[in-house]
């Protein structure tokens, strides 16, 4: 009898470490209040969901990456992939700016969805390191973003109106790119865990010989996290070219590190086969946060950089110090 | 005649052939089994078992031969094909997903999904994990993470796997080798059921126990080729050996009588959070000391904690009268001590070097000058360890990867002795390795303590552990229950201490 209490309260404890973004979720609330307390404004609701507004793409794209990470890869592709789809769209726009703004999304997604499977082709046909290959392919659509533009931007005055709309327009008080994040997060949310493909990635990245001899198509796999990372950042690039009313080529540059950041604050493992939703959304907003707020504090923009990358280490130590002392009071029940 | 037999066989191998790089894995190897058999297939490690077994399951492809399923031709072209034709595997070193849970696990590959949709159901599949897990006995939890799991654990997991394909043929590839007594006894019972239901299982192992207690036929490969295939009534453990080897073993535990001298290692009260405490012994010079208990009892926790690995937090160690705080290997190592590891392709090598590299790879300084290595002197010492060892290996440049498990542990084996360590502690030294070359680490143990070294011997094998110990410490669920002198220890003290509740 006494012994089964204790094995439950081990379990229970177990089960404490999946809620690893307690540890985020601490650090969102109390750096919310103390920015708050030196600036109000930051706790309007106007500032909030600017915030969101901001945090929907990359958390969008954070989901691309963490299903890319999950397999032990990594793409560094992913943010000029975002300023080519945005350029080919907005492009696009221009000659026919009778398309429907819905339209344009799924045009990013197919755009990078193909720009994702070439990756994809590379990394699991041509057996380059991930990291290798999305670099080269970092490159190559930089370049074609400038070749396809000839160096000039799409502005605001020629995208068409309800292009434009797209990005202010509300439903219910939320702006519409951040409706379009909340249904990609339910998708993939049952993606990731209700379907067969969705568990397969979590086992090619857990172990790739036994997924391997269980019967699944690791390349396939391999493949489809690459393709399905370009379709999430062609949306992305739309929503991109919507939000800041103007397609650049050298849009979203050095941004990839800001994706992979999230996903880490998240508690993906870069070593592959872990990574949850809920922790990437979590890391998503930490970085929206950390953006939105260092400026309204007036902390000098040369300041900026330096403390945006000491806070999220700051966010990561703090994760692992209580994961750590999670797993320390697990092994003090243990009874010797 | 033929051809009628042939009916009566579920799966037939004909002349298969494979080969590596440089190596012939198996030779026209035949093998065959009936419907609801249990055929133990045996042999040395490197005799070519897990290729054999590998081209069953449509992981490697034969280079040469042909196989008949009832009857038929077949060509395993990639595991799914083995897959649907009901063939499933528990292989060597659980193929698990670490980082998932035991429910998928099990049904990675097969999952229970609503037909119309192809959503996962995962109320089903937890229940139907827990369902299977009882049938083995196993109380674990199916939402447990796999990789917090003991080896043990995870091989319960891995049978489970196996029954919920409802396999027509199972392959188990040493299913016992981390498994309890009271496991093994569990799994001969659930290798019966399926038996009685029809199902055909080749069973890998290396204990004769488990041959003797549950084949029905068994095989004999040696160096690739088959040797023969009796029934297990017609043919004695002698001639077994004598198939497998292709010579006598004189005896297998020659622990020799030497003197017993000084204290060289005493540990008073080492505990660790979680894992281990109050661990109190002594170990003189001369002596193998034995570590006995079940697995997960703490014993290769306290070795490691010895050893600086994951470093105790009370208590104290004290090297030749002396208190030493060991909080890292290197620490360790500077007061002779030296560990090998139970997990050798995971602690003990580095797999992409050569097994030269390995053996010196912890005492480089000692061929290096002026911080360039002086390659000869280190070659020496390895070849003369190759041989010593009986490595089987077409040199000591050869990568440790391509290398079977028995013979990777021989190569940790010397990397352990190219050091001037005098206390060793060896964590299942011969586990997983076959009769001779089992012998062979057992003649080395004994001369080792005949020259003065120390040894501490974990190990899960009774006679192992009852015909090598001076003195025997018996652990259980991190504590030591009893500490036996080798004239009083017998199979039923250890076991009782091992398992005794309340203290």
């Amino acid at each position: 009898m006494n012994d089964s209490n204790h094995v439950s309260s081990v379990d229970f404890l177990k089960n404490l470490r999946g809620f690893r973004e307690l540890g985020l979720v601490v650090f969102i609330v109390s750096i919310s209040l103390l920015i708050g307390a030196r600036n109000p404004r930051f706790l309007t609701w106007g500032n909030l969901h600017d915030m969101l507004l901001d945090t929907s793409i990359l958390s969008i794209l954070a989901i691309g990456m963490m299903l890319v990470l999950v397999t032990g890869g990594i793409d560094l592709s992913a943010e000029s992939g975002i300023a080519l789809t945005g350029m080919i769209v907005g492009l696009t726009l221009i000659r026919y700016p009778q398309i429907p703004a819905v339209l344009t999304l799924f045009m990013g997604m197919a755009l990078g969805a193909g720009f994702g499977a070439i990756t994809g082709a590379i990394v699991a046909g041509g057996r380059v390191i991930p990291i290798i290959a999305t670099l080269g392919m970092m490159y190559v659509y930089r370049g074609l973003t400038f070749i396809v533009s000839g160096g000039r931007w799409v502005n605001a005055y020629e995208m068409p109106d309800d292009f434009k709309a797209m990005a202010t327009g509300r439903l219910l008080g939320f702006s519409n790119l951040i409706l379009i994040a909340i249904v990609v997060y339910i998708v993939f949310t049952y993606f990731i865990n209700h379907t067969e493909t969705g568990r397969q990635i979590f086992a090619v990245g857990s172990n790739r010989e036994a997924a391997r001899i269980i019967g699944i198509r690791t390349n396939r796999i391999i493949w489809l996290v690459y393709t399905l990372s370009g379709a999430l950042y062609g949306l992305a690039g739309v929503m991109w070219i919507a939000r800041y009313a103007s397609a650049q080529s050298d849009s979203a540059s050095g941004y990839v590190f800001t994706i992979v950041a999230a996903c880490v604050l998240g508690g993906v493992a870069i070593t592959g086969g872990v990574g949850s939703i809920s922790g990437i959304l979590l890391g998503s907003i930490t970085i929206g946060i950390i953006n939105n707020a260092l400026p309204m504090i007036r902390v000098s923009p040369f300041w900026r950089t330096a403390l945006t990358g000491a806070i999220i280490l700051i966010a990561v130590i703090v994760n692992i110090a209580i994961t750590r002392n999670i797993e320390r009071k697990a092994l003090l029940q243990r009874k010797i | 005649m033929n051809g009628l037999k042939m009916d009566t066989y579920v799966l037939e191998l004909k002349n298969i052939s494979k080969y590596f790089p440089g190596v012939k894995a198996l030779e026209e190897v035949g093998f065959n089994l009936k419907k609801g058999e249990i055929h133990a297939l045996v042999g040395e490690n490197g005799a070519g078992k897990s290729t054999l077994i590998k081209i069953i399951t449509g992981v490697l492809q034969p280079d040469e031969g042909e196989i008949f399923f009832h009857g038929e031709k077949i060509v395993f072209s990639d595991p799914t094909v083995a897959q649907k034709n009901l063939i499933a595997a528990i292989y060597q070193n659980p193929t698990c997903f670490p980082h998932l849970s035991v429910t998928e696990n099990i049904f990675m590959g097969h999952p229970i999904v609503e037909p119309r949709t192809r959503r996962l159901l995962w109320n089903e599949m937890n229940a139907e994990a827990m369902r299977l897990l009882k049938t083995l006995g196993s109380e674990l939890n199916p939402g447990s993470k796999m990789g917090d799991l003991s080896v043990a654990q995870q091989q319960m997991v891995e049978i489970a796997k196996a029954l919920s394909l409802d396999a027509r043929i199972l392959i188990m590839d040493e299913p016992t080798a981390a498994l309890t007594s009271r496991e093994t006894e569990e799994l001969y019972e659930i290798t019966r059921t399926l038996r009685k239901k029809g199902t055909s299982v080749v069973f890998i192992s290396h204990r004769f126990e488990d041959i003797y207690q549950i084949a029905d036929r068994v095989t004999v490969l040696r160096d690739g080729k088959s040797v023969g295939t009796w029934n297990v009534s017609e043919i004695s453990e002698g001639e077994l050996i004598k198939a497998m080897v292709g010579r006598e073993i004189s005896q297998l535990f020659p622990k020799s009588e030497v003197p017993i001298g000084d204290e060289v290692l005493r540990v008073e009260g080492l505990s660790r959070v979680g894992y281990f405490a109050d661990i109190s012994f002594s170990l003189h010079e001369g002596e193998i000391l034995g570590f006995s208990g079940l697995v997960g009892s703490g014993r290769s926790e306290v070795a490691q904690a010895i050893f600086g690995i994951h470093p105790y937090d009370g208590g104290k160690i004290f090297v030749r009268g002396k208190e030493v705080p060991i909080d890292s290997p290197w620490k360790a190592m500077e007061m002779g001590i030296g560990y090998l590891p139970e997990d050798r392709q995971l602690q003990g090598l580095v797999l992409p070097l050569t097994i030269t590299d390995n053996i010196t790879l912890s005492t480089l300084d000692r061929y290096a000058r002026k911080g360039w290595l002086k390659s000869r002197a280190g070659h020496d010492i390895s070849q003369k360890l190759f041989s010593l060892l009986k490595i089987k290996a077409s040199s000591i440049f050869d990568k440790t990867y391509s290398l079977s498990g028995g013979n990777q542990q021989k190569v940790v084996v010397g990397k352990l002795l190219a050091g001037e360590l005098r206390i060793l502690i060896m964590d299942e030294p011969t586990k997983g390795v076959d009769v001779g070359a089992k012998s062979a680490i057992h003649k080395i143990m004994s001369d080792l303590a005949a020259n003065g070294f120390a040894l501490i011997m974990i190990s899960s094998e009774m006679p192992e552990i009852l015909g090598m110990s001076d003195s025997i410490v018996v652990m259980r669920e991190g504590r030591i229950t009893r500490t036996f002198s080798r004239e009083e220890a017998n199979q039923e003290k250890l076991l009782t201490a091992a398992v005794e509740v309340g203290r």
